[in-house]
């Protein structure tokens, strides 16, 4: 328990040094260009392919469970939408980008900490945890939303091949995409987004910041950043629908 | 000049620095040299601000830092230039982009005068034409020499070297320690180093610090370490062989 709120002070505490203005913009802008990139740019690819698989593989198997004559096939492509918009696109995606951003994230910083490099910035007078941490946030909150947006996109094509393959009709599929589309609900996924976008960056900094020894520390801080961030995604994942949606 | 004056510091019950004195002198190279674990790489870290909690007094030409404000601690960090001993390359950027981060942050210099003085560095360190370079290019003494190159970039008063010359061959070690020397002279500034290279003691020493068991245990140049019957001194460095057949 006391190590737990050790953890917690620490944390906001370099949360009150990353949330202070950039030395310079110019180099602060530098910097947060290169995270878009990294964070961003550098994740489409991954959340693309699984997007696609996943929305096929989800409207393959409510095919499967609406076999019942008495049950419309359009019933596939509003199940299959609401699945995509409502949680695999925002929880699983983000769940996807902490392994993936977060464990990067953590060992960058875990690296320059145990090279000194850090260190460095210090001295040089530079905050180092608004320099390093407070861009890789902001390209985090950016990028997270755009990506489960493209991948609620990708997911339903993936879900009308899907679709097609266990015979529903293309017609069906965009009547069911289209019935009763509640708009409230992509918010409600930009929302729990942005939340987890938060979580996933700061988290995995913190637990990269604070690395202490050599090459072991920096791997146990990269696995902790995965595993931090994800139970904290599903317990945040919990609160928010229940406070949003219920 | 730097002063440090009744210096202590403890981590937990382990007392590192016991009532240290020094005094560091401009226009030399100024070198604490000490066994591992004697507390010379905690005294440098108090010295150049990483660690905050400690009692005594450092004084930067006669100011002390612990009452030093915000500004003129900002100030005073960037007249400090630092050698650390993997060189702490930001391995993302490449030589130039290392070299060139102080002043995009700390002036308003226009590209052109901003390059003109990355290449002048990289020549004083003679690395011209390795601006494109990354970090992972590099060898140990190339790394070291870009790092130099990073310290004086913004024309430091102070400049302080940690173990400058680990893990490198002897003859590169020769070359840094020259370096490090040339430029305290050239530039006027005052240089620490952190050592306990022997040869780096008797190459560039003008001042020595010699801490055992986190005490200031003697003090003196190159000429007079040699012949100082000191036991604890002469242990540490007529440690091997070599050395004590020299003395003899």
């Amino acid at each position: 328990m006391q190590k737990l709120l050790k953890h917690i002070g620490q944390y906001f505490l370099m949360m009150r040094k990353v949330m202070s203005v950039p030395e310079k913009w110019s180099v602060f802008n530098k910097q947060l260009i290169l995270e878009l990139e990294k964070i961003g740019l550098n994740s489409i690819g991954i959340v693309l392919f699984i997007s696609f698989f996943v929305g096929g593989v989800v409207s393959i198997q409510t095919a499967l469970n609406l076999q019942n004559p008495l049950l419309p096939k359009y019933l596939i492509g509003l199940a299959s939408r609401d699945s995509l918009i409502l949680e695999f696109s925002p929880t699983m995606i983000s769940l996807i980008l902490a392994g993936k951003v977060g464990s990067s994230i953590a060992s960058e910083i875990g690296s320059m900490r145990v090279s000194e490099q850090i260190d460095a910035l210090e001295i040089m007078g530079v905050n180092s945890a608004s320099f390093l941490i407070l861009p890789k946030i902001i390209a985090s909150l950016f990028f997270f939303p755009l990506l489960v947006i493209l991948s609620m996109g990708i997911g339903m094509i993936g879900a009308w091949v899907g679709g097609l393959s266990v015979n529903v009709t293309t017609s069906d599929f965009m009547y069911g995409l289209r019935y009763e589309f509640i708009p409230f609900f992509v918010n409600y996924a930009i929302i729990k987004t942005l939340a987890f976008a938060f979580i996933v960056s700061s988290l995995s900094s913190y637990f990269g910041y604070y690395t202490n020894g050599g090459a072991v520390a920096v791997g146990k801080s990269s696995t902790e950043a995965v595993v931090y961030s994800s139970i904290i995604i599903l317990v945040f994942n919990f609160i928010l629908t229940k406070i949003i949606l219920a | 000049m730097i002063e440090i004056k009744n210096i202590e510091k403890s981590f937990g019950e382990n007392k590192v620095l016991k009532n240290v004195n020094m005094t560091f002198k401009k226009g030399q190279t100024n070198l604490i040299i000490g066994e591992s674990g004697s507390g010379k790489t905690t005294l440098i870290k108090i010295l150049i601000g990483l660690y905050k909690n400690y009692s005594g007094k450092v004084l930067f030409d006669g100011s002390n830092v612990s009452e030093m404000n915000k500004k003129e601690l900002k100030k005073l960090r960037q007249d400090i230039g630092m050698l650390f001993q993997g060189g702490a390359l930001y391995d993302y950027m490449s030589v130039e982009e290392n070299i060139i981060f102080p002043l995009s942050l700390f002036t308003d210099k226009s590209e052109k005068e901003k390059m003109e003085r990355v290449n002048f560095c990289l020549e004083r360190v003679n690395l011209k034409g390795k601006n494109n370079l990354m970090p992972s290019e590099l060898s140990g003494g190339m790394k070291k020499r870009v790092a130099i190159a990073r310290a004086i970039v913004m024309q430091p008063k102070y400049l302080f070297c940690d173990e400058p010359n680990s893990g490198l061959d002897p003859k590169t070690a020769i070359l840094i320690d020259d370096l490090i020397m040339e430029i305290t002279k050239e530039y006027n500034i005052t240089t620490i180093v952190n050592t306990h290279d022997m040869n780096s003691v008797m190459q560039i020493g003008d001042n020595i610090s010699f801490i055992h068991k986190g005490e200031m245990w003697w003090k003196g140049n190159k000429e007079e370490l040699i012949v100082s019957n000191n036991e604890e001194l002469t242990n540490f460095v007529f440690a091997s062989k070599l050395f004590k057949r020299l003395k003899k």
